[in-house]
């Protein structure tokens, strides 16, 4: 036992030490805290923080100015989040700051001590004095584990991760057996969040299972899905706590070797992570003898160049090995056989992210949250017609209502609601009626869609779905790696019919060929890309399906959105005498003059591209939009002088 | 030995077999394009060797399923038809069939495969789909069809494993996936025209320069 309370001793004086260092460098003087993730960053993230020190300088203040990742507020970005402790009011939280915002802020409440009410988002704490962030529905209504630091510690400094208790899971696990960790991990109930949901405590004992001199740990990195970026986000907002998920399993398998694979095209969260892998192992919480134990590990970097497959587990093995990413029949499944042969774990990021928790606070706790079959939580990145679009965490069998509307905001514009779709590429289109249908794994199943890696795309009343499921068959049918016979040729197929459909060429027996051959690609293909490709057809039939009819057989886009079957034209009651907005925004000159000075389109030249729509003035909105094109009253062109 | 049911009928057959040697040694045929005995890891992308096998809630790859004492299987369901035919369909709408052109020994596998599962060579209902491809690709001392290639990695697989020759690989993606030939000009590199892959080819996609001049010369009396 002498090792293994030496362990938790080295830990707790680390940590303690650490506590202190942190204390003695803020000692009073104000922190600014700046999200500088890839969303943060492409919101102006680097101005507000070059204006931030201009500001500091030219007031000669002193204050810290520490990068954090991302809070999840995707729609506000940048924040900025202010503590100056001396005021004795609690850290506070601002939004969308800009340049200007943020002088004006530095200004205000550094220089003069007044917090600038008008640009608050909420307090960080709860106080009396000014409202907490919490009593927004977003920060109220989720659930975070993972996100738990995430935008609010400085993923470029370790020690921030300790001061709060971070590493304090690897230093208890150490001082275990192996096999309580998995035990735990297992009774926890957490199923992988890759997509499939795998319970992970069981993949973790086939692996300890194993025979082998050498074991391997994977960690899924490469999220291909168009849309979602939380794998991104979790890396470049809270880097250590992946890093201790993926030690611990190390720790409890039996392997020596870990490899994060992560796309090339997430160049911060590369140079987060390996920032964060080499002041781990400078920290003695990676490398050799990790906190003076028997146990070492060696982490690499992996980056993947950005296919879709190569997240399927056995192309992204075939790909660290060099060859084309190409996916393997299971079994044999990548645990007893995976990288180089030898027994291979493969997890994704927020996979391994929920561990340290789970090991900290016990399988019960994780229990407790969530459903039954689905404990934990859930986390998305919600895009599209949504207000507040952006990363959510909540606990799992949350309502799609409830995340749709109360934690984002609804639908942006003024539409109503039309479908969501989940699971990115390969999920399905749900509709209105599926809106209380809990978040969880076996829920979202059963109605034909998936949890995926966790993409939702929230769609208004002028996605037409006929469109919206050739736009995903698109994607699938490129990005299938050529194998198997279904998914390279049926997929294509599929999106042919999907295309001609939105064309007005398609005929009532292409919707039984679409099932048909939707049905047997599911079946028939040989991996997951294949056997989920054809969800967003599926699902769109099932739940839409009077639009499809509409498009074969009467050729008729009902959301007016398949420009082969519409037509733009000009409502004369409406259109202003003499008014010339959209006829120099027309690209092809298919606007003329026509009786009383009023304008008509030329609907052999119209291209569709709606521009006039656009620029006709917002009181009159003459430009209108209908389908069928035959619909459109035809007004003759005066002959061309 | 293992004992299993193929189609009602009792076999006793090696261990360790898959299922889809098992029955073709037992002169039960189940359509594969892809299968080679020297594989160690089955290919598994042609997915016509479908097969139900009690216990299974679904049609299963006769390739992939190792025989067991006690297996029951059956080669013709409606399930296993319906997978089976759709899986040629798609394959015959990349495939235009030219039986005059084409040097395969007929009736050629594919037909047999057709009549085997009841179905035209054509795809119906699907169309056709074009690619834009070329007819023939140089591949040295080769020519590659590629709207012959069925893409079962046959070629691939006998240069590789058998030759120790990297030569032949896949290139592109999705529907534009394709046999390619790569060379960086080292002795140990280069084409020894041992005519393996060509042999292997189950429809005829490659073929040695000399046999495809008839090619060339059959194609312009026939236009
Ligand atoms: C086409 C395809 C793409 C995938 N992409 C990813 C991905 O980007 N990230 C991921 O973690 N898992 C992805 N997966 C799932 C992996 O194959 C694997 O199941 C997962 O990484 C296991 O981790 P988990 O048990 O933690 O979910 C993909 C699967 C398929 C079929
Ligand atoms: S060329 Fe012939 S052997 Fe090679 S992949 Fe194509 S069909 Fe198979
Ligand atoms: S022979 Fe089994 S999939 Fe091709």
């Amino acid at each position: 036992m002498g090792e293994r309370s030496e362990i938790g001793d080295r830990y707790e004086t680390l940590r303690r030490r650490i506590k202190e260092e942190l204390e003695n460098e803020q000692n009073g003087v104000p922190t600014i805290r700046i999200t500088m993730s890839t969303c943060a960053r492409a919101a102006g993230a680097e101005e507000t923080r070059k204006a931030i020190e201009d500001a500091i300088a030219a007031f000669g203040l002193s204050a810290k100015i520490i990068p954090v990742g991302c809070l999840g507020h995707c729609y506000a970005e940048p924040l900025i989040i202010l503590d100056y402790p001396t005021t004795g009011l609690p850290p506070i939280c601002y939004h969308s700051v800009n340049a200007g915002k943020a002088r004006l802020i530095i200004q205000s409440y550094l220089q003069e001590s007044d917090p600038a009410f008008e640009y608050i988002m909420g307090a960080m704490e709860e106080n009396d004095l000014i409202p907490p962030v919490t009593t927004f529905p977003r920060f109220g209504l989720e659930e975070r584990i993972v996100m738990t630091h995430c935008g609010r510690i400085n993923p470029w400094d370790i020690r921030e991760y300790i001061a709060n208790d971070g590493y304090s899971a690897l230093a208890a696990a150490l001082t275990d057996l192996p096999e309580r960790i998995i035990d735990e991990v297992e009774k926890s109930g957490l199923r992988g969040r890759g997509g499939a949901g795998f319970p992970t405590g069981r993949k973790w004992r086939l692996g300890r299972a194993q025979e082998s001199n050498r074991k391997v740990v994977i960690c899924n990195a490469d999220e291909g899905d168009p849309g979602a970026y939380m794998d991104r986000t979790i890396i470049e907002s809270n880097p250590h706590q992946l890093l201790e998920g993926i030690a611990i399993c190390a720790y409890a398998v039996g392997a020596d070797t870990a490899i994060i694979y992560i796309r090339a095209e997430y160049p911060l969260a590369v140079k987060t992570i390996e920032q964060a892998i080499r002041e781990a192992k400078a920290y003695g919480f990676l490398g050799e003898r990790i906190l003076g134990s028997d146990f070492s590990l060696d982490v690499k970097i992996f980056q993947g160049s950005g296919a879709f497959v190569c997240g399927e587990e056995t192309a992204l093995i075939q790909s660290i090995e060099g060859r084309r990413g190409m996916p393997q029949h299971r079994p044999p499944y990548p645990v007893e056989r995976g990288l180089w042969g030898y027994p291979t774990i493969v997890n994704n990021v927020k996979t391994f992210s929920y561990v340290p928790s789970i090991i900290n606070k016990g399988a019960e706790w994780f229990q407790s949250i969530g459903t039954e079959r689905s404990p934990g939580t859930a986390i998305f990145s919600i895009v599209g017609n949504v207000k507040h679009p952006g990363l959510v965490e909540v606990a799992m069998g949350t309502t799609l209502r409830t995340l749709i509307f109360d934690i984002c905001g609804g639908i942006a514009n003024k539409k109503t609601f039309k479908a969501v779709q989940i699971g990115g590429p390969s999920g399905g289109c749900l509709s209105e009626v599926f809106l209380d249908t809990p978040i969880d794994f076996d829920s979202l199943t059963q109605v034909g869609a998936m949890m995926g890696s966790g993409g939702m795309v929230v769609m208004d009343e002028d996605s037409c779905m006929v469109d919206v499921a050739r736009y995903f068959l698109d994607f699938t049918q490129k990005e299938s790696c050529g194998k198997c016979t279904f998914c390279r040729i049926g997929t294509k197929h599929l999106l042919d019919i999907l295309d001609r459909i939105t064309r007005g060429k398609g005929q009532e027996e292409d919707l039984k060929i679409l099932e048909d051959l939707s049905r047997d690609i599911k079946q028939g293909s040989l991996c997951g890309l294949g056997k989920t490709a054809p969800n967003p057809v599926i699902t769109s039939i099932r739940y839409f399906f009077d639009e499809y009819v509409a498009h074969v057989r009467d050729k008729r886009c009902p959301a007016l959105k398949c420009r082969s079957l519409i037509a733009y034209y000009i409502d004369l009651e409406r259109c202003a005498r003499g008014c010339e907005a959209c006829v120099g925004s027309c690209p092809v000159e298919a606007i003329f003059t026509t009786k009383g000075r009023k304008k008509a389109i030329d609907q052999s030249l119209c291209v569709k591209c709606g521009e006039c729509m656009v620029a006709c003035p917002k009181e009159y909105d003459a430009v209108l939009r209908v389908s069928p094109p035959e619909l459109a009253p035809i007004i003759e062109r005066p002959p061309m002088r | 030995m293992v004992k299993i049911t193929v189609d009602g009928k009792k076999l006793e057959t090696e261990e360790h077999l898959t299922v889809l040697e098992a029955c073709l040694q037992n002169g039960i045929f189940i359509p594969n394009l892809c299968f080679l005995k020297t594989r160690p890891h089955p290919h598994a992308s042609c997915r016509l060797c479908f097969v139900s096998i009690e216990g299974y809630d679904r049609p299963i790859t006769a390739c992939t399923e190792r025989v067991r004492d006690g297996l029951v299987v059956k080669t013709d369901t409606p399930e296993v038809r319906a997978l089976q035919r759709s899986a040629f369909k798609l394959l015959m709408s990349l495939h235009p069939c030219n039986a005059k052109l084409c040097p395969t020994e007929k009736p050629c596998l594919l037909m047999r495969i057709a009549k085997h599962i009841g179905v035209g060579i054509n795809p119906k209902p699907l169309e056709r789909i074009n690619r834009g491809l070329p007819d023939f690709v140089d591949f040295g001392s080769l020519y590659y069809v590629p709207n012959r290639c069925v893409l079962c990695a046959r070629c691939i697989h006998t240069c590789r494993s058998i030759n120790k020759r990297p030569l032949l690989t896949f290139a592109k993606r999705g529907i534009m996936t394709m046999v390619a030939y790569f060379s960086s000009g080292n002795d140990s590199e280069v084409c020894s025209n041992c005519n393996a892959c060509v042999d292997i080819c189950p429809v005829a996609a490659l073929l040695p320069k000399s046999a495809f001049i008839n090619f060339l010369e059959a194609k312009e009396t026939h236009a």
